[in-house]
């Protein structure tokens, strides 16, 4: 017990840095996906946008939710918000507390995946090769082109080995534009997301300092205790499963022992440990019969003396009133005790 | 309780390191980032100086406020600075050591993503390329100031095809090259005097306000880990103790439904059954299952001492009753299934 407590405590003090660490892990993954992902863009001029779009938000939005999933107090909280009021009121600053925290942790990974992205270049280029202002940047004067053939040669722009513009605008001279707007749209997105994160760590404690201490001191709590109630159940259901077949084997024992003589008191005292510990099954037609009792037959979840003596519960014919007689049975037993 | 001193001294003794290290860490990535960017002057006339500028300066913002966010010590001591008197005066010769503190460390990744951008060069060739006096260079002359402007910034881009031949392309590159690492080579000389000179003379001003500023800006950072510490065993123990009450409201409110005196069963080892603590039916169990879904026990565990010391048993009979009543159908459910849904 007092193994498991010093291990509770390190866990319960180390959860949040147990928590921290699978963000971390996560962001890196998130920025080695994108290295190791091969961007593909489609170079047509309807499919540029949405194929780049796509990949800038959508993976974000799948790494979001794989961070609530990974984190182990989503189901904290779906069960704490979901339960009925019972005898304990429900707080909702505490709900409040744990999804802000859980949010917080989940929304790392997305925002790593897009500052890469944008820092990168080639999703951004992509999705905007259509909407590089031609006249600042090539040959404002080729004006021989329809606007539909245009869109379509600029959408060449992220693909080098089909570009064909070059009289148009000099493909390096788009690609440096395009890649220089996505960079400083990436640096802008990291600036304003460390500004947030910064102003939400700092404004914290000038206001509601108390009723944050108080819904983290909660959050812990339902946290431990839930880990608590499993390991009590965990603890009860070993020892139940004990009782039960060391009862059950008694009970085969005296149900053979009724058709056997008993064994001989000459054996020795150690072998009678022995004996003892085999609990009367002693053969292999007994045992195989033990076996199949307890497939066919299992004994009742009850450990009160009074199951037993209820009798014959290993016979077949019996087995349906042994099952409806289980509320009964204390009333019956009840009697028969008087 | 050994084991948890020798941790605190630990924690204690290295709390300053933990900072140091959080900060040699970001120095270390905002290196890594640097290599790893791509840089990409877009050699446009209006945009090299805002690319160039804006990669010097962007970043170092952002590595200072990550400084802020993940040294523990900020929320520390904005926590001492907005916390009420109550018993415990402020003072705030601490509040300005830990924020002097936490400044200096924080400083030193921005401090090195500029001095490595300056060193490095890309980043001012390509924003003062625009700036050069073209008349120091070959190559200029008989040119518009517009079509000067262009070639100018189209002087970090070393594949463009009008640069690309134009010797004073590698002259003005090498020259505001130069010029970058200068200035990057001043401002590491400098800032490394000013630190030295902060170390140095410190001690000959106000050593002993100093020691006691130090050691209580310590003292508040550990107290409030110690205070941690102590909530989660406080709540650990809480639960514990709650979870037990709950079984053994369980247990009484079972013996009370039965009319018989439960009897020591002592069959095969009393350890086994101070863990089943009363519950030995599966019926039982599903209902403390249940119960303990639909109607968590209050957070009031002094409740559970006082039912120990009286014997009032009736007082646990109330919340059980009607709950049970509600589920009278409940053992009905058991006889066909064998298997707890534990």
């Amino acid at each position: 017990m007092d193994k498991f407590r010093m291990i509770f405590q390190f866990l319960q003090s180390n959860q949040e840095s147990f928590m921290n660490g699978i963000c971390g892990i996560m962001a890196l993954a998130s920025a080695q996906m994108y290295s190791a992902f091969d961007f593909n863009c489609p170079c047509l001029p309807s499919y540029n946008l949405a194929y780049g779009l796509g990949i800038l938000f959508v993976p974000p939005l799948v790494l979001f939710l794989l961070g609530f999933v990974m984190n182990n107090n989503v189901s904290v909280l779906a069960e704490e918000w979901k339960r009925p009021t019972g005898l304990r009121q429900k707080d909702p600053a505490v709900l409040r507390y744990m999804f802000c925290s859980m949010a917080q942790r989940a929304m790392i990974a997305p925002a790593v995946w897009i500052s890469v992205t944008l820092l990168d270049g080639k999703c951004f280029m992509c999705a905007f090769s259509t909407s590089v202002p031609v006249e600042k940047l090539g040959n404002g004067s080729y004006t021989g082109l329809s606007e539909k053939e245009m869109r379509r040669i600029l959408a060449r722009i992220p693909c080098k080995e089909i570009y064909n513009g070059q009289e148009l605008v000099a493909r390096e001279v788009a690609v440096r534009y395009l890649r220089c707007i996505s960079q400083a749209l990436g640096w802008s997105f990291v600036l304003l997301m460390t500004v947030l994160a910064f102003l939400v760590r700092a404004l914290r404690p000038c206001f509601t300092q108390a009723a944050f201490l108080k819904s983290k001191y909660w959050s812990h709590y339902i946290d431990i205790e839930r880990k608590l109630f499993d390991e009590t159940c965990t603890e009860h259901a070993k020892t139940f499963a004990k009782v039960c077949i060391q009862q059950f084997f008694e009970a085969m024992n005296m149900h053979m022992g009724l058709g056997h003589t008993h064994s001989p008191e000459a054996a020795p005292s150690e072998v009678g440990e022995e004996k003892e510990k085999l609990l009367g099954i002693t053969d292999q037609g007994t045992m195989n019969k033990l076996l199949k009792s307890w497939h066919k037959c299992k004994p009742p979840l009850c450990l009160h003396q009074e199951g037993l003596q209820n009798g014959n519960g290993w016979v077949e014919e019996n087995q349906h009133r042994n099952h409806i007689s289980l509320p009964k049975r204390e009333i019956v037993t009840y009697y028969s005790k008087v | 309780m050994d084991r948890f001193r020798m941790i605190f001294q630990y924690f204690q003794s290295n709390s300053e390191s933990v900072m140091n290290g959080i900060c040699g860490l970001l120095a270390l990535a905002s290196v890594k980032m640097y290599t790893s960017f791509d840089f990409n002057c877009p050699c446009l006339p209006k945009y090299n100086m805002a690319y160039g500028l804006g990669i010097m300066c962007l970043p170092p913002m952002a590595l200072f406020l990550c400084g802020l966010i993940l040294n523990r010590q900020s929320l520390v001591m904005l926590e001492e600075w907005k916390r009420p008197t109550g018993g415990r005066k402020k003072d705030l010769a601490i509040i300005r050591y830990m924020c002097s503190s936490i400044m200096q460390r924080a400083m030193i990744a921005p401090v090195i993503w500029i001095i490595v951008t300056l060193l490095d060069g890309k980043c001012f060739v390509c924003a003062f390329s625009g700036s050069v006096d073209p008349e120091k260079f070959v190559g200029f002359a008989n040119i518009t100031p517009t079509q000067t402007q262009l070639l100018l910034s189209k002087v970090p881009c070393k594949d463009d095809e009008l640069m690309k031949n134009n010797p004073a392309r590698k002259a003005i590159s090498r020259y505001l090259k130069c010029w970058s690492q200068a200035l990057g080579w001043s401002v590491l000389l400098i800032l490394i005097v000013v630190a030295f000179l902060a170390r140095s003379l410190r001690p000959c001003f106000n050593q002993a306000a100093f020691l006691q500023t130090r050691y209580w800006s310590n003292y508040i950072d550990i107290e409030q880990k110690i205070f941690d510490e102590t909530c989660c065993e406080h709540a650990r123990d809480f639960a514990h103790k709650c979870i037990l009450h709950f079984f053994e409201s369980m247990q009484q409110e079972i013996k009370l439904r039965r009319f018989n005196v439960p009897r020591e069963e002592a069959n095969g080892g009393e350890g086994e059954d101070d863990h089943l603590r009363g519950i030995t039916d599966q019926e039982q169990m599903n209902e403390l299952l249940k119960s303990w879904y639909y109607s968590k026990p209050p957070l009031d565990v002094s409740q559970a001492t006082q039912r120990q010391q009286s014997a009032g048993r009736e007082r646990l009979s109330v919340p059980w009753a009607d709950t049970l009543s509600n589920r009278g159908n409940a053992p009905q459910k058991a006889k066909t299934s064998r298997q707890t849904d534990v």
